[in-house]
């Protein structure tokens, strides 16, 4: 079966600098798909080629089983874009806004759309207020509102929760999983790497490659570690102890420091090593490791290997 | 114990809007503090408040041995503050930056220059001294940002959503740093939009609608302040599965991880089996379901709509 986006082999330079260098992807009909990774690793220029907004180097992407350089216009009519520094209207009520946008849809016959989506996106007792007037959480549902006004079929999302509180980020995710619901695909960007968490797969992003591409759970699997948490006292004295006397990842969170380990025989050495420094150990137990884990880790042998 | 800030009833009011409403909290010193709430909650009010910015209504607090009250100008210099904005300029190199931020608080000469390359040499920029601030990446801006802020060595550090919008490697070096302050005797306050952040806490609280609703460290919060219990469901129709249980009498709240969902149950909904009977009497197969330690954005949301029973006592 073909995905709805295929990407094969995407490449793509700014003058010098090599944004994209050979990424390959197939999305299906109905995924929550994240894209993660740091600033400058190739996510909003890749979600930017798939929209048609910015041309390839080299390499193709096909949507609905069309070629985007071909078939840009058709395609456009078919998905919603929302960008990282999405432009509301401010003067403009939270009506106008959502008919400004269907009017540059071509969307004429707007109004039934427009009380579906202020519904779903609870804006409904909102509507005459002036765009500026909204919270950020508000104004970023309206963005999302005036996105969907012309039913698109994928969904692409730039980092839509950047500096949005999490009640606002919870209240948006249940409004994501509704469009799943309706079968719409999404295509969404984050630097938050537990939103990958919230993604039926994920494709991690580094310097212009995709280093990674699977389920969450796969993901975490793949790296064939476990994370040791280990809440102990003194903490600071426990933190020195371990890094200089072992090279595996360690983070400090307050009273406890989570280890990244292969086997029961490393815990055990850890143990022993904390033990010797008169390190106190309360509490200890093996989790998964989180995706950021995963991700510093990946990152770390490509530099080894690289 | 030795504290850094007590705040004591701490109120402000902007006409007859109540935007902090008597909070009260002890930082230690050394400690990493967070500051937690949605927008509007109050936090920057207090903060700016703590910063010797802005007089309480009524209150006080002492913050690095000084009142606000009655010696704001001693506060503000004994601490360092970053904010979501960064506050650096753009059209100046880094170098022309930690001049501009070292002359504000008094720094020149010798200690100024010595400064300088402690700041260039802590934000990993040495040999980028003159690249314009402008074209630096977020998450170098970031680290000039902080740079500046601790270039006078305060012994407190405010920082405001510092991470909002940096990419993974950024925040962790981000975090690596600021442990260190934290373990050279720095106290750090800091407000943050992401729960995975807050576990980098020794301590935190949740204000809501001005008013203070939890306090402990991550653990205390995650296991005291849920009147429930959490299971992490897998299943292949997430989204169908999370229609059922929202209709279940139970449920407390719902929400989707891709391919899994949380569950928040009452609390005397204590069993796993419990939960998949329901799912077998609706006809709905689930793959697995275990029992969960909430995460802190669960126990958030959780207050944040339910209430805490603590606030109701107050």
């Amino acid at each position: 079966m073909n995905g709805i986006i295929e990407i094969n082999n995407l490449h793509r330079r700014y003058g010098e600098t090599v944004a994209l260098r050979g990424i390959s992807l197939r999305i299906k009909k109905g995924e929550m798909f994240g894209f993660v990774g740091p600033d400058g690793a190739g996510k909003t220029t890749t979600i930017r080629i798939m929209c048609g907004l910015l041309n390839p180097g080299e390499g193709t992407v096909r949507l609905f089983d069309e070629d985007i350089l071909e078939k840009r216009n058709v395609i456009q009519k078919r998905i919603g874009y929302l960008s990282q520094k999405f432009s509301l209207y401010g003067d403009l009520t939270v009506d106008e806004n959502i008919e400004f946008f269907a009017e540059i849809h071509n969307v004429t016959d707007y109004k039934r759309r427009r009380d579906e989506l202020l519904e779903f996106t609870r804006l409904k007792p909102f509507r005459k207020r002036l765009a500026e007037k909204l919270s950020g959480g508000m104004k970023q549902k309206l963005a999302l509102a005036c996105s969907l006004i012309h039913k698109p079929e994928i969904l692409f999302l730039d980092e839509p929760t950047t500096g949005v509180d999490p009640v606002s980020r919870r209240d948006f995710w249940k409004i994501l999983a509704d469009l799943i619901k309706e079968k719409i695909t999404i295509v969404m960007a984050t630097p938050y790497l537990d939103e990958a968490e919230r993604c039926s797969r994920v494709a991690m992003f580094n310097n212009g490659e995709i280093i990674t591409c699977d389920t969450p759970d796969n993901i975490k699997k793949s790296i064939g570690l476990m994370s040791l948490e280990i809440v102990c006292k003194p903490i600071k004295v426990a933190y020195e102890l371990l890094s200089s006397e072992i090279n595996n990842d360690i983070q400090l969170f307050g009273d406890r420091i989570n280890v990244l380990v292969k086997s029961q025989g490393e815990t055990d050495s850890i143990l022993r090593i904390l033990n010797s420094g008169n390190v106190e150990v309360v509490d200890r137990r093996l989790t998964e490791p989180s995706i950021e884990n995963v991700f510093m880790n990946l990152i770390k042998h490509r530099k080894l290997n690289g | 114990m030795n504290y850094s800030i007590v705040a004591e009833n701490l109120t402000k009011k902007f006409g007859d809007f109540t935007a902090v409403d008597s909070v009260s909290f002890k930082v230690e010193k050394g400690e990493i503090f967070g500051f937690l709430g949605a927008n509007g909650a109050g936090k920057s009010t207090t903060i700016r408040m703590l910063c010797g910015l802005l007089e309480p209504t009524s209150g006080d607090a002492v913050v690095g041995g000084f009142s606000i009250m009655n010696e704001p100008d001693k506060v503000k210099q004994s601490i360092g503050y970053m904010s979501q904005r960064f506050s650096l300029y753009n059209d100046l190199t880094i170098e022309e930056n930690i001049e501009f931020f070292g002359a504000v608080y008094g720094l020149k000469g010798k200690l100024l220059e010595k400064r300088k390359k402690w700041v260039l040499e802590i934000s990993n920029l040495i040999g980028k001294e003159r690249t314009l601030t402008g074209d630096l990446p977020g998450g170098i801006k970031q680290r000039l940002a902080l740079g500046v802020a601790v270039i006078h060595k305060p012994k407190i550090l405010f920082l405001d959503e510092p991470t909002s919008g940096v990419d993974p490697i950024s925040r962790r070096n981000f975090w690596d740093l600021i442990n260190r302050f934290s373990d050279e005797g720095t106290t750090v306050l800091v407000t943050t939009h992401y729960l995975e952040e807050a576990e980098y806490c020794n301590d935190i609280i949740l204000i809501n609608a001005g008013r203070l609703i939890a306090e402990g460290n991550p653990q205390r919060l995650k296991t005291e302040y849920i009147d429930g219990n959490a299971f992490e469901i897998e299943t292949e129709n997430p989204v169908e599965l999370m229609d059922i249980l929202k209709k279940a009498k139970f449920i407390i709240d719902v929400s989707i991880f891709g391919k899994k969902i949380h569950v928040i149950t009452k609390k005397q909904f204590e069993k796993p089996d419990e939960l998949e009977n329901y799912c077998t009497q609706n006809e709905f197969k689930i793959d697995r379901i275990t029992r969960i330690v909430p995460t802190l954005e669960d126990v958030f949301i959780h207050l944040l709509e339910h209430g805490s029973k603590n606030a109701q006592q107050n």
